[in-house]
């Protein structure tokens, strides 16, 4: 392969993380969150100090899930006070916080950002496959959580979190460990982003980017793991092999999104099953 | 034996409108409570206390003799209360089975943890069925709950309450919406549920149906309880009927 694929494949890796994760807190536990870059960049950041200090690769990936996680829970504890579109804003807030907070400080490298972090000694490829076997783990955990009571709580909590509670579903317990579980793997994405450009700044985690990955969920079927995989491969790739798709990536993001929401607010996923519906009944 | 609910002394106030008083009532198990009184009166506003969905400014409760005043809803529910909404809230994108068995699987999602490491649905999705059966929604099973009509939401929603083993039934105007034929149905099914050793609070305005199954009333008024005892003899109380008078439900329940 070469670099420019294996790289493309990594990002592809990462993103795949990064929405299925987001899809736990916001398709199975249905909190909106459109701050997700704020704890992929915690996880990045983390990581990067872990291995500019120490050079552990299993302590920057620790780290990283650590550091992501106490602030997802943190904004957790905001979703048990405000509700939908309210925490929607709040989670706004937090990656704008988040990248406010980064660029003014000193110890993580102010707008220069962290560079020059050490290698994993892996190389490029193996990187990759390290990615690569993330993401598969990040997809089967998902799965794995769908099938769960804890994805079948996540439902009730998502649909009604007063009815659920008349079935003895402690709602913010609930609504905590889908943020504790979606932080972390943003933790370990933004720790595997960090080992593969081994330079990170402020700005790969900024709000655009977390509407990106909103993008991804939605338009592959938010709480269908299937979806939201194919969905961020496809949304990552695109630009890549479309060049005015990568001139125009907001206006081409925002089209579909709006499209989406539009014509079919189940995604592809909803589109696939009703296609298979149709093509059985015919 | 401790009462299966007590309240003693509750109170709430919203700005300028004392909504509870200071209301004192012991339910003893096997009761069947009807908690009558007109609009306005403070019904609802308790049963959302004794649910743990509103905290009084003062009083206790208790469940078995546990005080549960620090506990919200779902721990409640877990202590054995169960409750159905005035106005249905089924999950609606679920199957109507799917809504019985996240009940019937009330101890596996005590928490997120536990939950977590459970998948096998076999024994809920068994009883779930059994209950299912039992409200006369057998056969709906795998259709959506949203698509259910009014009069099958409230058996679901029945069902529901059933399925997580509640010693407690507090029941907000269950037969709301429902024309004649469905609340006797109803009725009926509320019977055979305490009739299974279930202690059931009954808020309604239907008199007629109340005066027909409850074992007792209850009435409040301006947030305090003005007759308590059997129903024949409260609702021929002077006090309760001048609290009626002008909406002639008295009268029609004597007639």
């Amino acid at each position: 392969m070469s670099a420019y694929e294996i790289s493309i494949v990594s990002v592809v890796g990462i993103n795949v993380i990064l929405a299925v994760s987001l899809n736990m807190i916001s398709g199975f536990c249905g909190q909106i969150s459109l701050g997700h870059g704020a704890f992929f960049g915690a996880g990045a950041y983390a990581a990067a100090l872990a291995m500019v200090g120490v050079g552990s690769v299993a302590l920057a990936i620790c780290v990283a899930i650590v550091a992501a996680s106490l602030l997802g829970i943190v904004v957790g504890f905001a979703s048990l006070r405000v509700r939908t579109d309210f925490l929607a804003v709040t989670t706004i807030g937090v990656n704008f916080l988040f990248i406010g907070f980064v660029r003014k400080q000193a110890w993580l490298g102010g707008e220069m950002g962290i560079s020059n972090v050490p290698a994993t000694g892996l190389g490029g490829a193996g990187n990759m496959i390290m990615i690569l076997l993330f993401a598969c783990a990040t997809i089967g955990l998902s799965f794995y959580i769908s099938r769960s009571w804890m994805g079948f709580a996540f439902r009730a909590v998502g649909e009604d979190e007063g009815a659920a509670a008349t079935l003895g579903i402690n709602s913010g317990a609930y609504k905590l460990a889908a943020f504790g579980i979606g932080t972390a793997l943003a933790g370990l994405a933004g720790a595997l982003y960090t080992f593969f450009t081994q330079f990170i700044t402020a700005d790969a985690f900024d709000f655009i980017f977390s509407v990106m990955l909103m993008a991804m969920v939605v338009i592959g079927g938010i709480g269908s793991t299937w979806g939201v995989v194919v969905a961020a491969v496809g949304l990552t790739l695109l630009p890549e092999a479309i060049r005015f798709v990568n001139d125009y990536r907001l206006l081409v993001f925002g089209g579909l999104l709006v499209l989406v929401i539009r014509i079919a607010p189940g995604g592809l996923a909803a589109m696939t099953r009703g296609a298979l519906l149709h093509v059985r009944r015919t | 034996m401790s009462a299966a609910l007590q309240l003693d002394d509750v109170a709430v106030r919203f700005g300028g409108v004392q909504a509870v008083a200071g209301v004192s009532i012991t339910v003893e198990t096997g009761d069947f409570v009807g908690l009558i009184g007109p609009n306005g009166a403070g019904k609802t506003t308790l049963i959302r206390i004794i649910a743990g969905q509103l905290r009084p400014d003062r009083g206790r409760i208790q469940l078995s003799g546990v005080d549960v005043m620090g506990d919200g809803t779902a721990a409640r529910v877990r202590r054995g209360l169960a409750l159905t909404h005035q106005i249905v809230r089924p999950f609606r994108e679920m199957s109507v089975l799917d809504n019985v068995v996240l009940g019937a699987g009330y101890r596996r999602t005590s928490s997120p943890f536990r939950a977590m490491f459970h998948i096998d649905r076999r024994r809920e999705n068994e009883r779930a069925g059994h209950i299912l059966a039992q409200v006369g929604l057998a056969g709906v099973e795998r259709k959506l709950a949203g698509s259910l009509p009014l009069g099958q939401m409230k058996r679901l929603e029945l069902a529901r309450a059933l399925a997580v083993d509640p010693k407690v039934m507090l029941l907000d105007e269950p037969l709301a919406g429902l024309n004649h034929t469905e609340a006797s149905k109803h009725v009926e099914a509320i019977s055979d549920v305490h009739k299974r050793g279930v202690t059931i609070i009954l808020v309604e305005h239907n008199l007629e149906e109340v005066m027909r199954i409850c074992r007792r009333l209850v009435v409040l008024n301006n947030g305090q309880v003005i007759g308590d005892g059997e129903p024949k003899e409260v609702i021929a109380d002077p006090v309760v009927h001048e609290a009626y008078v002008g909406s002639g439900m008295a009268t029609h329940a004597q007639a």
